[in-house]
């Protein structure tokens, strides 16, 4: 593989062409361990999901357990899950509040704040030994971006406002929905596997030319559901206008004129006459603090926001929090949340959450076409000594404006994977 | 005696029975006449499985119209991920009676749902249901049913796109 060309980028020809055993090749997934995993910003939770000083939640991330808690001066720390010791998982819990994580190889314990505070039997080490030089390590750098906590494993990265670029944007329209700027991740994760190669959900998760073939049975359950749709303008598939936009370091989104319906605020008849009202008011609300132009920014407009390489936030039918990591070539776990406004009142959570279930989610009318639609990709790229390339050509001779259902933000998806992916200049 | 106190365990593990075969059947429709007017499907989130879906994200969700939405999509050729349709056996058991009130009954079963598809591996969906169920013109009728699957997730399981 490393003797071969992963992409074929020639724009005056246009020609976009991504080598298929990028998504079939071990090696390319080790390769991608280290040289993208290992040096971009990763998602790791969101500061609501531990709010007071103590509370946890441990998670996979790249690989690594990890201890995402608030500390004793509630501060949202990320500890690598491993006694400094001999190496055990330290805290085997999901999620809860604790005074202090206790390995139970030999019980050498640690508080909230990572410090290693209790060795059994300490006085049999030699004088050199300090518990201070033991506490629990953490990645090369944290971050957080408006309750969204990232870290990065490499200590020479760029800051991660710089990284996120523009995205920032776009994350800002999400919060917007919230009066008092705070979104909160809802309880309930879904966390499923899908035997296919990570990029392919990259791409799937903001590709919208599969809306109307992969996802028609969740098209007519909507018009069957009384969501009138118009029919798609000329040089148009969807009902609504959209666009796809690179944000830069290989961060994109598609940005849609709604036609589906928001919880944040498009009533639709799915939502019950018995929400109208509720709908209305935070239509209202969002008029009176952000203005007209701002509140149909963030009401009439869905967007598909990819962040570079692992982490999308899906703003359509409720907004959703998608990340997922390789296990193998063919394999990937994937871990979506539901983010709601903190101050959100009950009814309006209560549409959130079903609006949620009629699009997302491995039960949804929507998310297990794709998951069957990328399985069935990956089956067939087993083909890929014979069919090399995947073309990626759509919209590529267009001046200007690229729709959702052209491929520029998948070619900037692929050429910064392309770019992380070559050696470095100080080959190692 | 109230109506739910002459229901026997036996005749609900009969009617049980009968819904399992439906659905293996993919007999949707036939399965759709047992739910009352106001009936709920459910599958919890594997890490809440005691929640309320107004405040707490599922896998599944459904009233008695996505219930029906849910059915109409199934048929359809364009439902992907049961396009061909999986091949399902459910082994239902530890049928109990928890409770008899009136015409209601809340009953737990096990199940161990095996799902088959083509060049794929076996799946069994392991856990219990939830059920209220109604007894209406002097049949049993599902009012309430929730699959708890119970998995630390849902992992190598994928989705839930048939009926479970």
């Amino acid at each position: 593989m490393n003797d071969r060309q992963w992409i074929i980028n020639e724009p005056e020809a246009m020609r976009f062409r991504v080598n298929r055993a990028t998504l079939v090749d071990p090696q390319v997934l080790e390769l991608e361990r280290r040289r993208i995993f290992d040096v971009c910003w990763i998602y790791v939770g969101h500061e609501s999901e531990v709010p007071a000083p103590g509370d946890f939640r441990t998670r996979i991330v790249c690989d690594r357990p990890v201890i995402f808690c608030r500390d004793s001066r509630s501060r949202v720390r990320v500890f690598l899950n491993t006694c400094r010791h001999r190496g055990s998982i330290v805290c085997r819990e999901t999620e809860g509040n604790a005074k202090s994580h206790i390995c139970f190889y030999h019980g050498w314990s640690y508080n909230r704040d990572g410090e290693l505070d209790g060795v059994p039997g300490e006085d049999a080490y030699p004088p050199s030994f300090r518990k201070s030089d033991f506490g629990l390590k953490e990645p090369a750098k944290v971050a957080s971006y408006r309750g969204f906590v990232f870290l990065n494993f490499d200590a020479g990265a760029m800051p991660l406002e710089d990284y996120l670029a523009g995205t920032k944007e776009y994350i800002d329209i999400v919060i917007d929905q919230s009066p008092s700027g705070q979104m909160e991740v809802i309880r309930g994760t879904q966390d499923y596997d899908i035997r296919a190669n990570w990029k392919l959900l990259a791409e799937n998760s903001f590709d919208d030319y599969h809306l109307i073939s992969v996802h028609a049975s969740w098209l007519s359950y909507l018009r069957s559901s009384g969501v009138e749709m118009k029919r798609p303008e000329k040089g148009h598939l969807l009902p609504g206008h959209g666009v796809c936009k690179a944000l830069g370091n290989g961060h994109g989104c598609t940005d849609n004129v709604n036609f589906r319906g928001r919880p944040v605020a498009c009533w639709i008849p799915i939502y019950g006459e018995a929400a109208k009202p509720e709908i209305e008011r935070i239509r209202a609300e969002l008029v009176a603090r952000l203005g007209e132009h701002r509140a149909a920014r963030v009401a009439d407009t869905n967007r598909n926001l990819f962040i570079f390489p692992n982490l999308f936030l899906n703003d359509g039918s409720s907004v959703t929090i998608r990340t997922f990591y390789p296990l193998a070539p063919d394999r990937m776990r994937v871990l979506a949340w539901a983010l709601g406004p903190k101050e959100e009142s009950a009814v309006a959570r209560s549409v959130r959450l079903d609006s949620f279930l009629t699009f997302y989610g491995p039960g949804g009318f929507a998310t297990p076409d794709d998951i069957e639609v990328l399985e069935t990709v990956q089956a067939g790229l087993s083909t890929y000594r014979e069919v090399p390339w995947m073309e990626v050509t759509r919209g590529i001779a267009k001046q200007g404006e690229q729709l959702n259902t052209d491929e520029m933000h998948l070619r900037a998806f692929w050429t910064r994977w392309n770019e992380l992916m070559q050696p470095p200049m100080n080959a190692d | 005696m109230s109506e739910a106190h002459r229901v026997t365990r036996q005749q609900v593990e009969d009617f049980l029975y009968e819904e399992a075969a439906l659905l293996d059947a993919w007999r949707l429709d036939d399965w759709l006449a047992l739910m009352t007017a106001d009936a709920v499907y459910r599958v919890p989130s594997n890490d809440r499985p005691d929640a309320d879906p107004r405040d707490t994200l599922f896998i599944i969700a459904d009233d008695i119209n996505r219930i029906r939405a849910r059915v109409a999509r199934l048929k359809k050729t364009d439902a992907h991920a049961e396009d061909p349709r999986s091949r399902t056996r459910r082994l239902i058991t530890n049928v109990r009676i928890l409770e008899r009130n009136g015409a209601a009954l809340r009953v737990e079963a096990n199940f161990s749902v095996h799902r088959f598809r083509r060049n794929d591996g076996i799946r069994v969906y392991v856990g219990h249901y939830r059920y209220d169920l109604r007894v209406e013109d002097g049949k049993l009728k599902i009012a309430k049913r929730e699959a708890v699957i119970e998995s630390m997730e849902l992992g190598a399981l994928g989705s839930v796109s048939f009926v479970l």
